[in-house]
């Protein structure tokens, strides 16, 4: 088991009597990258707010490795580099002033410490010319450079793809996976986009009205989810068996679908044949976590893009 | 700390306000040069004469031709009485109270400025200081650094007084050097009366000092310098409560007009010497120009600046260190 970085105990933001959030708790462990996902509106930025110390929670603790926010913030700061929405950087410096502007906000980063983290999101060659002549990409790059700069444990990102084409984004996730495996980082990651969380995470918290509804891993959330597919003939009087045995439901095209359970599904086979219906075709569908989240969620599809 | 202040100076460098600043009192002091020149020229032709003696006798039959009116106000009519008296007084130590040269011109400008000039140029920086951070975003990264916020808060204040004496002490240089140009660089040494008391419509001449124009150059710059520090307070604390660049600097230049006009109609409405926009014209009390209430004296007006100047820092530190980050 490796050492926790994060832990988020019974978190709660209160706003004008409007409880924002209610009381959450997770903890991130070392190299591991965690997803954070809910749909617009659901709190994630202002928990993610709340775990850089940009709003003050109203109760609950937050320890970043073993710091607490609240009483200890200079502490918990050093170990931590974040990025909240887009890294709002100084256009009117050059990418190495701002980087010199943070640096200097830091105890002991030296010059050398620059050029690495430089060297690391490969801005070598545009550092010195005005952060208002980079490119979205470039910017995104910089506002990791600079949140890498203090050699953080814990990494947190708020929507870091956001605006960024899709080479950008598969560049950023490579990017945030070595983080993750070579440097032991935690990140914790933040989006409303279901496929980037499901490429990109470890482990996957489902956030909406405040509440985190589930914490686990990609795979044993898909897996839990798994479906299967039957086409049968007649349908009719397949379906009548499989009803019998399991709840199922019919597709428009009159396939019937039934969870898919690798110790039920032979028995199930074998009923069917046995009662002389044949089995065209039976699939086992891994759904992707869109489907999960809205059926958790339970918002529809209005918010989720 | 010292690092905190060379990032807001580098933010403040790059984004050249300085230079505009300087700009401004430029084209400022030019025309201000030109229209005294034009003016010098305009008297001599009128008189006939270059002899200051002469052009001072005509101002004061000026004011009391315009005294013997009776179509002016009251108010009006004191401070003429005060004028008259105070001219005619250096008359009689045969001191000209206009000794051409840049000294006096920066005098002239200095006093003029500060009330309205001044504290706009102030403005130009402290109005953004912090709410540029917030139009910006890049409040979140400044505010997740391992820094508690009053550090930060603090390195923004201090480079809002470093940029105050820096705008203050250019805007002197550059009408100095500009002026010189067409009066000559001299009059450090001339005689300023100070010290007039004003009590209605008389002035009291018993407690009057002679001083060199340097010294009292150097009053004047102190009390502008007081003046800039407490408006570009207000500024800065409005710039962390509004977050707006451009609301904290409407507001902040709504007050400051207001107070020019209140100045001239307040004198029956006591309690408004209590507004601090009414108490920026400190150097009026050293030339003896009778404040716009009465009773205001040039510590009562101090003071009231500095009660402003005490809450709003109070002020900024209390809610910059406690807000929510949005």
């Amino acid at each position: 088991m490796s050492a926790t970085t994060l832990s988020v105990r019974n978190l709660t933001k209160t706003i004008k009597r409007h409880k924002i959030i209610k009381g959450i708790s997770f903890d991130l462990k070392e190299g591991e990258v965690f997803g954070f996902l809910g749909p617009n509106g659901a709190g994630k930025t202002t928990t993610i707010r709340m775990l850089v110390g940009l709003i003050r929670p109203t109760s609950g603790t937050i320890e970043i490795c073993g710091y607490d926010v609240k009483k200890n913030f200079t502490k918990a700061m050093e170990k931590l580099g974040c990025i909240v929405e887009n890294p709002e950087l100084y256009p009117y410096l050059s990418g190495r002033e701002n980087l010199l502007h943070f640096a200097r906000m830091l105890p002991s980063i030296d010059a050398k410490r620059i050029a690495e983290v430089v060297e690391m999101v490969k801005l070598t060659e545009r550092i010195d010319d005005k952060v208002k002549t980079y490119s979205l990409g470039m910017r995104q790059r910089l506002g990791i450079a600079q949140a890498l700069l203090n050699r953080p444990k814990v990494l947190v990102l708020d929507e870091p793809t956001n605006g960024l084409d899709p080479a950008g984004i598969r560049e950023m996730r490579v990017f945030i996976r070595e983080l993750a495996e070579n440097e032991g980082l935690s990140v914790l990651v933040s989006s409303h986009l279901l496929s980037e969380i499901q490429l990109l995470c470890d482990r996957v918290a489902i956030i909406t009205k405040g509440n985190i509804i589930t914490v686990d891993t990609v795979e044993s959330l898909l897996s839990s989810q798994e479906q299967a597919i039957w086409q049968l003939e007649p349908s009719v009087k397949g379906k009548e068996i499989l009803e019998s045995l399991t709840e199922v439901t019919t597709l428009d095209d009159g396939c019937i679908v039934t969870v898919y359970d690798s110790f039920q599904i032979p028995k199930w086979n074998a009923a069917l044949v046995h009662a002389g219906v044949q089995v065209l075709q039976l699939n086992r569908k891994t759904p992707v976590l869109e489907d999960l989240f809205l059926q958790l969620t339970d918002t529809g599809g209005a918010h989720i893009e | 700390m010292n690092k905190l202040i060379a990032n807001e100076m580098m933010k403040l460098v790059a984004r050249k306000r300085l230079i505009v600043i300087g700009a401004i009192v430029g084209i400022l002091v030019i025309l201000f040069t030109f229209a005294q020149y034009k003016e010098v020229q305009t008297q001599r032709e009128r008189l006939g004469t270059d002899d200051w003696r002469d052009s001072l006798q005509q101002q004061i039959i000026d004011m009391q031709n315009r005294l013997g009116s009776n179509r002016i106000s009251d108010e009006w009519r004191e401070q003429i009485q005060v004028s008259v008296q105070q001219l005619q007084f250096y008359l009689d130590q045969d001191i000209n109270p206009n000794e051409p040269g840049a000294v006096s011109f920066v005098r002239m400008f200095i006093e003029n400025s500060t009330d309205l000039f001044i504290p706009l140029l102030i403005m130009i920086v402290a109005s953004d200081l912090v709410s540029s951070e917030h139009t910006l975003g890049s409040v979140k990264l400044l505010l997740t650094r391992p820094v508690k916020r009053w550090r930060i808060l603090l390195s923004k204040y201090i480079t809002l007084l470093l940029a105050t004496s820096f705008i203050v002490a250019m805007t002197g240089l550059i009408s100095y050097v500009l002026s010189g140009i067409v009066f000559g660089y001299h009059g450090w040494k001339a005689p300023i009366i100070t010290g007039f008391v004003v009590e209605g419509s008389n002035v009291d001449t018993s407690r009057i000092k002679l001083i060199s124009q340097w010294k009292f150059l150097l009053m004047d710059f102190g009390l502008v310098w007081f003046v800039a520090v407490v408006v570009g307070t207000l500024t800065f604390m409005l710039s962390v409560l509004i977050r707006s660049t451009a609301q904290s600097m409407g507001v902040m230049l709504a007050s400051l007009i207001s107070g020019a006009i209140l100045n001239n109609m307040v004198s029956s409405w006591e309690s408004a010497k209590y507004l601090f926009m009414v108490n920026l014209k400190l150097t009026n009390y050293l030339n003896g120009i009778s404040p716009p209430i009465q009773g205001m004296t040039l510590l009562s007006s101090m003071l009231v600046l500095l009660v402003w100047w005490a809450v709003a820092l109070i002020l900024s530190f209390i809610v910059f260190t406690r807000q929510d980050v949005y």
